[in-house]
């Protein structure tokens, strides 16, 4: 599994609150959600963002509220992969869950500009800064998380395990 | 080496002698939990993955909290949907409108959490149970979805900061200010992926409204959970409440800690967060220049029939501030009764509050009190990020009941005891 694209870089603490304002919570229509992706604190992400981008952050990417529909809806407004220094607990397990891929690499959060075209090797943890040719290694996944991405997300591998 | 009081339910949820920090663990669920944002995204998941049957529907709790009495049409077609599974799979632990409360304040009184509990919710705050003596932690819908299946999720081992409490606080001081404080002090992620586990001689001084308070804004430090042992006044809690019977347990004297703190509660004065971090605490005295619109008493944090009473000694036989818009929401029916019965809700309504039915409404930015452009809110809720309450430009400061309902007399952010002895 691979991803490709162009670099929207944020700041720390990145809160489920500004990547999908809970005024629109009362909806679960992804495609509709993801309209409002960014909009409290980036106006112009959903007009620029094209599928296959990447989202690039500091640390405690996705703090603050349960909502699923936060890493839902950066999936569905086109990204494909998220790297940060560090994620909050529950959007780590919900972007597994739903099938976003999410990376924790300091240095490459630290290096990499808004902007840069950016490839990942989720096999192998490679990201590969190709406007400056920066290389880095993300954490690989532990063996369990693996199964539940390789199964698709969580209610996938629980349905193959009770087959 | 020993278990922490949060490994050791643990070890018994996941059916071993032991576990340690980082293990990879399925544990059995004694609480499910979801809400009227979270259930419908956790209904699709389940039936996407085609489940036709729950696990136990004795464990499943849906309580319909955030948009209800339903804002709007597409609330209503939530709330409509969380109704139609709850009947079609028989969950008792169900709560509409007319029963219903905020979840974290409606669990603990009806008693369906108790001690020695493995919970999850789908609700980043379903932290709060740890006041209880419980292992709880907030997780998304699917996790929801599949714990309803199977009745188990997994879990990867907490490592944990003792926080250490000695003294006891002084008056206008209350369970908010401490987990400002501490939230000031190890910051957003301060706890991030840790249990926050509490100890020490002060712990007895801390009324359950306080320890609720308190374990609800662990996740507002990143922590998976928060502690609290459980003691006289828990027990005392529990006892008649407890819908199960309940078991104790406690650290191991040799348990492993990454970081002590110690936290004098008699130090302690009332704190204030100020926009757009918990983190970004100042003390309450210092807010005299920042004028306010308007304060929300309420929420998971603070909606409880203990913050119902602090309020109402500050603003009984007072009005607050022209141009103030004063919003009161207890957190639960049997309160909201109770502050009828005490003379609260009067009080309220005199000093020139509303007071609502039980809802999350404005702290999310729900309804209920929406903010626009330029305005700022005193707010004894738990987030003051961009956007919560309202427009992009509006603020939320973070406090406790007694500051809020003090600063709502003033018109402006003010220490309660200050403005008290004046």
């Amino acid at each position: 599994m691979k991803a490709q694209g162009t670099v929207f870089k944020y700041a720390d603490n990145i809160d489920t609150d500004v990547i999908i304002p809970a005024r629109y919570l009362n909806t679960q229509d992804a495609q509709e959600l993801a309209k409002h992706c960014m909009e409290d604190i980036d106006t112009s992400f959903i007009q620029k963002v094209n599928q296959g981008d990447i989202m690039v952050a500091g640390w405690n990417f996705g703090c603050g509220s349960s909502r699923e529909h936060a890493p839902l809806v950066i999936k569905t407004s086109g990204i494909d992969c998220v790297i940060a220094k560090s994620f909050a607990r529950i959007f780590y397990r919900n972007a597994i869950n739903i099938g976003l891929p999410i990376l924790e690499c300091e240095e490459a959060a630290d290096a990499i500009a808004a902007g840069d075209k950016v490839s990942v090797n989720f096999d192998t943890g490679e990201i590969l800064d190709e406007t400056t040719g920066a290389t880095f290694k993300a954490q690989p996944y532990p063996a369990f998380l693996q199964k539940i991405i390789a199964a698709g997300g969580l209610m996938n591998s629980i349905k193959e395990a009770q087959q | 080496m020993g278990m922490t009081m949060t490994q050791k339910i643990l070890a018994a949820a996941a059916g071993l002698e032991t576990v340690e920090a980082g293990q990879l663990i399925e544990a059995q669920l004694n609480v499910i939990l979801g809400n009227d944002i979270t259930t419908p995204v956790a209904i699709n998941e389940f039936n996407k993955a085609g489940f036709t049957s729950v696990c136990d529907p004795s464990t499943i709790n849906i309580v319909l909290d955030h948009f209800v009495p339903a804002k709007d049409i597409k609330s209503a077609q939530m709330c409509k949907q969380c109704r139609e599974f709850a009947h079609q799979y028989d969950i008792e632990h169900f709560f509409d409108v007319g029963k219903m409360g905020i979840e974290h304040a409606l669990l603990p009184e009806q008693g369906i959490v108790t001690a020695g509990d493995c919970i999850i919710g789908a609700d980043s705050h379903t932290c709060t149970y740890g006041a209880v003596g419980a292992f709880s932690t907030g997780v998304g819908s699917t996790d929801m979805a599949a714990a309803m299946a199977t009745g188990k999720t997994w879990f990867k081992v907490p490592s944990a900061i003792k926080v250490e409490l000695t003294g006891s606080l002084r008056p206008w001081v209350s369970g908010k200010d401490v987990i400002l404080h501490l939230i000031g002090l190890i910051g957003v992620d301060g706890a991030l992926y840790k249990s926050l586990e509490f100890t020490g001689e002060g712990v007895a001084s801390l009324d359950m409204d306080d320890r609720l308070t308190i374990c609800n804004m662990a996740i507002e430090a990143g922590a998976k959970n928060g502690i609290f042992p459980v003691d006289l006044k828990c027990s005392t809690y529990l006892t008649g409440r407890s819908q199960r019977a309940w078991k104790i347990y406690k650290a191991d004297e040799d348990a492993e800690y990454e970081q002590t703190i110690t936290i004098d509660l008699s130090t302690l004065e009332s704190t204030v967060s100020y926009p757009h971090l918990p983190e970004n605490t100042h003390p309450a005295s210092e807010g005299k220049d920042i004028r306010i619109d308007q304060v929300v008493i309420g929420s998971c944090t603070n909606g409880r029939l203990g913050d119902m009473e602090a309020a109402y000694k500050v603003l009984k036989g007072r009005k607050i501030a022209d141009g103030i818009r004063g919003i009161i929401i207890p957190g639960t029916m049997e309160i909201y009764k109770e502050c009828i019965k005490r003379g609260y809700t009067e009080a309220f309504l005199d000093a020139g509050c509303v007071v609502s039915t039980p809802t999350c409404g404005p702290c999310l930015g729900g309804y209920m009190g929406i903010l626009a452009e330029g305005e700022r809110c005193v707010s004894t809720t738990n987030r003051n990020f961009v956007g919560r309450m309202g427009h992009v430009k509006s603020e939320v400061y973070l406090a406790s009941p007694e500051t809020a309902a003090a600063s709502a007399i003033a018109g402006c952010i003010v220490d309660p005891r200050e403005y008290f002895e004046e």
